[in-house]
C-alpha cells in the first residue's frame, strides 16, 4: 500500500541546536497519527520542518511526500503538493481579506496542478459549504485574515482554510491549545468531517483531550527528538494517566 | 546690485524663465521680487529642506516648448463623469477642457486671479512672478457639485516649466470634490511649480484628490493652501503613483471653529524616486478635529520624506487632533526620514501622533506560502493591503480604482 508521507531519520537544527534527532514516521492514506510529548521534545519543530519554515536547517534524513522528495519542494510548492499546516498560532494579517487570499491561493494551486481557475461563483459557493462546515461565521470568513479573531476562531479558521484546499495531509500543531471544551469539539468535527480514505493527519497534541474528539489509528510519543514509543489509542489514554515522565524513566531503564 | 543678483543660483535660475504675462496683483508681484532678489535656494541646511536637494532644479535646462497634445490621453481620464480642466506645460488648454461655464453654480475665471496673500516660500514666489496661468474657480453658496472638478496637468516635451496657479473658493454651504492629477506625454526635466489655494467658507465641503502618476524624469513641487472657516470640512488625499521627484507642501489654516480636517496620503517608490511630503495643519480656533494618516511603500534606491506638523495655538481649545505615518520599505536600499511634529500651546486638547517603519511581516509572508501562495504574491498581497488601508478612506470610487489599476500596472498587485 502506498504512503502519503514518509519521514526517515530526519534530523533538524535550528541556530546550531539539534532539535529532531533522527525521526521516523510513515502515514498512509485514510490514516490519523497522533503525534504527543512533553514540551521541548521538538512536536512543534517537526511541524514547521515539513512545512518548510526557512529558519530550521535539515542536516539528515528523507521525507517523501506522495512519491515527490518533500524537503526539495519549497513552502509553497508543498502546499499545491497537498500539504497543509494548521498553525499552533496563526498569524493576523490585517488589510488582507480571507476569502481574497484563499482564491488567490486556490487558483495558484490549481495553476501548479495543470487545473483551470475557479470561477468566482463556484468559488462562492465552496467558501459557503466550507464555512458551514466548520460553523465559522461568513461574516468571519470575508474578514482580514485572523484579524481580532478569539482564540477559537483563528482555530476555526484554521480548519476553514483547511477544507477550502483540501490538502493530502493536514497538519494540526496543537490545535487544541487555548479552546474551550465547545470550541474544541467544533474544530475536531470538521477535522472528522473532512477525513476520507485518499488523505491522512498527523495531529500534534500535548493533551490527550483532543484525541477523545479526533480518534487517531495510531499513538507517537516524541521525545527529545525522535519517536520513542508507538501503538494504538489506548497508548493516549495511559499518558494521560502516568504522565509523560513515566516515558522518561523507561527509557532511562532502557539505557 | 545687480552684480550680486547674478550670483546666486536661484537668479541664474530665474535668468532662464519668463516673467508671467497673467495678470496679478503688483503688490504681490513685488513682494515676489523682494523675497526673491539676491536669495539662494534653500539648502539641506534649512530644516524645511532637510532631507532634499534643490540642486537638479537650479540645474535645469530650460525651454519653452509649443503645446503638442492634440487630444486628452486616456490615461488621464480618472472619473469618467468629472469636468475636465486641462492644462499643458502650465498653460490652461480651453480646447480640450470641457464648457465649465455650462455647469450651473460654478464661475469660471480664466487669466489671473486675485485674492492671493503673499506665502514666504520659494516656490510661491516663482509661482507668482513665472505664473503659466491662473484660474479661479468658484463654487457658489449652496451649490452641491454632483460631478467632481478635474484639473489634468500634462507635461511635455524637454525642460518644460510649469508654474499654474490655481484659486479655489468654495462658497458657504456648497459641496465640491476636485481631483488634480500630473501625467506626461514625451517629456523630460521638466519641472512643474503649482500653487492651490482655497478657502474653504462656513459650512462648506471641499476634497481634493491629488493623483501623481507622471513617469518620467520631472520635478514637481506642489504647493497648497487652505483657509477653513467655521463648521467647515476639508479632506485632501495625495495619492504618489508615480513620479521621479517630488515636493509636496500641503498648509492648512484652521480658523473657525467646529471646522473638521481629513489628510491622507500613499504613496509607492521604487528606482531612484525622491518624494518628500511635507505637511502643516494649524489649528488657530477651538473645538476643531483633524485626521491625518500617510502610509507608504518604498522599494528600490528610493528615499521617502515625511513631515507632519500640527500646531495648536494657544486660544485653540478642545482640539482632536491625530497624525499617523506607516512605512514599509521592500529594499535595503530604500529610506524614510518621517518626522510627526506637535506644537501645543493650548491645554485642553486631545492629540496624539505616531510613526513606524518596518519591513513587511515575514511570518504573515510565511503563512501564506505554507496556503499555496508563492512568496511574489504574498508580499503583493500585503504591500496591496497595507497602502489598501488608506485607499479604502476614500470616497469617490474612480479615484480609488484608478489608483488600483496604475498600481497593479505598474507593480503586478491585486486588491
Amino acid at each position: 500500500m502506498k504512503t502519503l508521507i514518509n519521514i526517515k531519520d530526519l534530523h533538524a537544527s535550528i541556530n546550531g541546536k539539534e532539535i529532531l534527532k533522527g525521526l521516523n514516521l510513515e502515514v498512509k492514506p485514510g490514516e490519523i497519527h497522533a503525534v504527543m510529548g512533553p514540551n521541548g521534545a521538538g512536536k512543534s519543530t517537526l511541524a514547521s520542518v515539513l512545512a518548510g519554515r526557512e529558519e530550521y536547517e535539515i542536516t539528515e534524513g528523507t521525507v517523501d511526500f506522495d512519491g515527490k522528495d518533500l524537503l526539495e519542494l519549497s513552502t509553497e510548492d508543498r502546499a499545491r503538493e497537498g500539504l497543509f499546516l494548521a498553525f499552533q498560532y496563526p498569524v493576523e494579517i490585517p488589510g488582507v481579506s480571507n476569502v481574497n487570499f484563499l482564491r488567490t491561493a486556490l487558483n495558484e494551486i490549481r495553476e501548479y496542478n495543470g487545473q483551470e481557475q475557479i470561477s468566482a461563483k463556484d468559488f462562492m459557493a465552496l467558501v459557503r459549504e466550507k464555512s458551514t462546515l466548520v460553523e465559522l461565521d461568513s461574516k468571519l470568513a470575508s474578514r482580514s485574515v485572523n484579524e481580532g479573531f478569539s482564540g477559537g476562531e483563528k482555530k476555526r479558521n484554521e480548519i476553514f482554510q483547511m477544507a477550502m484546499l483540501q490538502p493530502k495531509l493536514a497538519i494540526l500543531d496543537e490545535t487544541d491549545s487555548g479552546l474551550d471544551i465547545d470550541a474544541l469539539r467544533i474544530v475536531a468535527n470538521g477535522v472528522n468531517k473532512l477525513k476520507t480514505p485518499e488523505n491522512g493527519a498527523i495531529v500534534i497534541t500535548h493533551y490527550q483531550r483532543l484525541l477523545d474528539y479526533i480518534v487517531p489509528d495510531f499513538v507517537h510519543v516524541l521525545y527529545d527528538g525522535k519517536i520513542v514509543k508507538s501503538g494504538s489509542k489506548e497508548l493516549a489514554l495511559e499518558l494521560e494517566e502516568k504522565g509523560y515522565d513515566w516515558i522518561k524513566e523507561e527509557l532511562e531503564k532502557a539505557h | 546690485m545687480s552684480q550680486t543678483l547674478m550670483n546666486t543660483k536661484l537668479d541664474q535660475f530665474r535668468s532662464k524663465l519668463t516673467p508671467s504675462k497673467v495678470k496679478i496683483d503688483q503688490t504681490l508681484l513685488d513682494q515676489a521680487d523682494a523675497y526673491l532678489n539676491g536669495r539662494e535656494f534653500p539648502t539641506r541646511r534649512d530644516e524645511f529642506w532637510k532631507y532634499t536637494r534643490l540642486t537638479k532644479i537650479s540645474n535645469l535646462e530650460v525651454n519653452v516648448n509649443a503645446s503638442i497634445i492634440q487630444s486628452v490621453p486616456e490615461e488621464a481620464i480618472i472619473n469618467p463623469n468629472a469636468q475636465k480642466i486641462v492644462f499643458e506645460n502650465g498653460v490652461y488648454r480651453k480646447d480640450l477642457s470641457d464648457d465649465i461655464h455650462q455647469v450651473s453654480g460654478i464661475e469660471f475665471k480664466e487669466k489671473g486671479n486675485s485674492n492671493f496673500k503673499f506665502q514666504e516660500d520659494v516656490f510661491y514666489a516663482l509661482n507668482y512672478k513665472y505664473s503659466t496661468d491662473a484660474i479661479t474657480i468658484d463654487i457658489e453658496s449652496k451649490t452641491i457639485l454632483k460631478d467632481p472638478i478635474h484639473l489634468i496637468m500634462i507635461s511635455t516635451g524637454q525642460g518644460s516649466v510649469s508654474m499654474p496657479r490655481i484659486a479655489i473658493n468654495a462658497a458657504k454651504f456648497s459641496e465640491s470634490e476636485f481631483i488634480v492629477s500630473t501625467h506626461d506625454v514625451n517629456s523630460q526635466n521638466c519641472l512643474s511649480n503649482v500653487v492651490i489655494e482655497a478657502d474653504v467658507h462656513e459650512n462648506a465641503k471641499l476634497t481634493i484628490n491629488k493623483i501623481q502618476n507622471e513617469k518620467s524624469s520631472n520635478f514637481s513641487v506642489f504647493n497648497e493652501r487652505v483657509d477653513q472657516a467655521l463648521n467647515s470640512c476639508f479632506t485632501i488625499n495625495t495619492l504618489t503613483l508615480n513620479g521621479s521627484w517630488i515636493r509636496n507642501n500641503v498648509r492648512i489654516n484652521v480658523k473657525g471653529q467646529n471646522a473638521e480636517t481629513h489628510l491622507m496620503g500613499a504613496y509607492v517608490t521604487n528606482e531612484n524616486q525622491h518624494l518628500d511630503n511635507h505637511t502643516l495643519i494649524d489649528h488657530l480656533a477651538p473645538n476643531c478635529q483633524s485626521n491625518e494618516l500617510y502610509k507608504g511603500v518604498l522599494d528600490g534606491k528610493s528615499t521617502g520624506v515625511f513631515n507632519g506638523k500640527v500646531f495648536v495655538r494657544k486660544d485653540a481649545q478642545k482640539i482632536n487632533a491625530f497624525q499617523s505615518n506607516g512605512n514599509v520599505l521592500l529594499s535595503d536600499d530604500a529610506t524614510i526620514n518621517s518626522k510627526p511634529e506637535l506644537e501645543i500651546y493650548a491645554d485642553d486638547v486631545k492629540c496624539s501622533h505616531g510613526s513606524t517603519t518596518g519591513q513587511l511581516d515575514e511570518d504573515a509572508v510565511y503563512y501564506l506560502r505554507t496556503r499555496g501562495l508563492s512568496e511574489k504574491s504574498a508580499r503583493h498581497l500585503l504591500v496591496a493591503a497595507f497602502i489598501g488601508d488608506v485607499l479604502e478612506k476614500i470616497e469617490d470610487e474612480h479615484v480609488v480604482k484608478y489608483a488600483e489599476n496604475a498600481l497593479s500596472k505598474r507593480y503586478g498587485w491585486s486588491f
